[in-house]
């Protein structure tokens, strides 16, 4: 098989690099033998990769990898403080965050009322003593006449039945707001004084419950 | 020098780099510098070659690495790292110089189809160049402005395969072209040095330098 010089060049660079066939390989090594300016250029060729594939034809400067670490080392530390930085940062809004989450379970935000027409207080003693119903919506004094359901009363603090969702009678607790911002009783001392006080389980009577009305 | 193998060509190497990744996405930053020691001389070369100065390529290279590393979450395990880290470094020094050399031109053979056939222009016998002359500073200088004579797309393409040995499928995926391109761009190069640096074409070999012998190489 014959080839010409041109197809020789074309493939003189996969040659060196043994990217030939193996039957390409041999008919191009043929041809060098004969032919002295492609040997000569396969020569030159060879020579080219030998000297620039030498170490020493790229020098690496002097304290490169040392310069390279400091860099690394310094950038390093600075995404280190950063992430630490971020850390705290994080872990300040989550310190934030929970102690809003408390605050707003405890004081600031109220559970979701179990009426959706009734509006939380503003002005109720947290420690006034109030009365609810199990399966009411409101909290009221003691001797409020518009408790529904008598049979399962709790005597708990206005604090809690907000947080149980519980809203203020409009009609009892307004009336007892009213009367104490003008005479400044104690709350506890108002309720303890109530002339129709339910004590524990105490009831009020079918007299003060008008049932007709809210039943 | 020695042809470095390639991770894929290695899976111990590639699964050992794959550790270390995994030991510096946990927080071990230390080593990295481990992971990047083999690579530290590919990537500066690279950078030099595009860059054509030392402090600017000392630069990019930090730069690439820092980048490598503050993106080592990115790199996917199917690649190959050192392919991955020097398309980081071709890219830094190519838009370094894009910065610094905007409107200079770029060498006339850049525009030039891959598919040219390049003819060698001489065909002196040219014997061997004894390694020994890089010993010399000029040499290495006649060779470097060789080099920095030819157009960037074969300029990168001859500094990772036969400076630092980059796998011709490495080197197609580093500079995103096919292989069959890279061999093209690689015979057309090492045919232009050659030529250039060839004595019947004025080559650095006719300045009266001696070699062994007290004869010239060709």
């Amino acid at each position: 098989m014959v080839i010409k010089c041109e197809d020789v060049w074309r493939e003189i660079s996969n040659y060196l690099d043994g990217e030939v066939h193996p039957e390409l390989q041999l008919v191009i090594e043929e041809h060098f033998g004969e032919c002295e300016r492609c040997a000569a250029v396969l020569a030159g060729t060879r020579n080219v990769v030998q000297l620039y594939g030498d170490q020493r034809m790229m020098e690496v400067p002097a304290g490169f990898s040392r310069r390279l670490r400091q860099r690394l080392e310094g950038d390093m530390s600075r995404s280190r403080r950063t992430f630490l930085g971020w850390a705290v940062a994080a872990a300040a809004s989550l310190f934030v965050a929970g102690g809003i989450e408390v605050a707003r379970s405890s004081v600031f935000n109220r559970p979701s009322l179990r009426s959706e027409h009734a509006r939380p207080s503003k002005r109720v003693p947290p420690d006034m003593i109030v009365i609810v119903a199990e399966d009411g919506k409101t909290f009221h004094v003691a001797s409020c006449p518009f408790i529904h359901d008598k049979t399962r009363l709790r005597t708990i603090t206005a604090h809690q039945a907000e947080q149980e969702g519980y809203a203020p009678c409009v009609r009892c607790m307004k009336k007892y707001l009213n009367a104490t911002a003008s005479s400044g009783p104690n709350p506890r001392k108002a309720e303890l004084a109530d002339e129709n006080p339910i004590r524990g389980e105490g009831k009020p009577t079918e007299a003060q419950t008008p049932q007709e009305k809210f039943g | 020098m020695a042809a470095s193998v390639g991770p894929l060509e290695n899976p111990a190497q590639h699964d050992y780099e794959q550790r270390l990744i995994e030991r510096i996405r946990d927080g071990e930053h230390e080593a990295f510098y481990e992971l990047i020691r083999p690579y530290e001389r590919r990537l500066y070369t690279a950078a030099f070659l595009i860059l054509r100065n030392e402090a600017d390529a000392e630069d990019c290279v930090q730069e690439a690495l820092l980048k490598a590393f503050k993106n080592i979450w990115q790199f996917r395990a199917e690649a190959k790292f050192s392919t991955w880290l020097i398309q980081i470094t071709l890219n830094d020094a190519r838009m370094k110089r894009r910065k610094e050399r905007a409107g200079l031109m770029e060498p006339i053979d850049k525009g030039k189809s891959d598919e040219d056939t390049y003819t060698p222009r001489d065909f002196a016998d040219w014997r061997e160049i004894p390694s020994e002359a890089l010993e010399r500073q000029e040499i290495r200088e006649k060779l470097a402005e060789a080099l920095d004579s030819l157009g960037e797309i074969y300029r990168e393409v001859f500094v990772l395969r036969d400076m630092e040995q980059v796998s011709i499928e490495e080197t197609a995926t580093a500079l995103g072209i096919s292989t069959a391109s890279v061999k093209t761009r690689l015979l057309r190069a090492r045919l232009m040095l050659r030529d250039l640096l060839a004595p019947g074409l004025g080559g650095p070999w006719s300045g009266g330098i001696q070699f062994a012998k007290g004869a010239k190489p060709w």
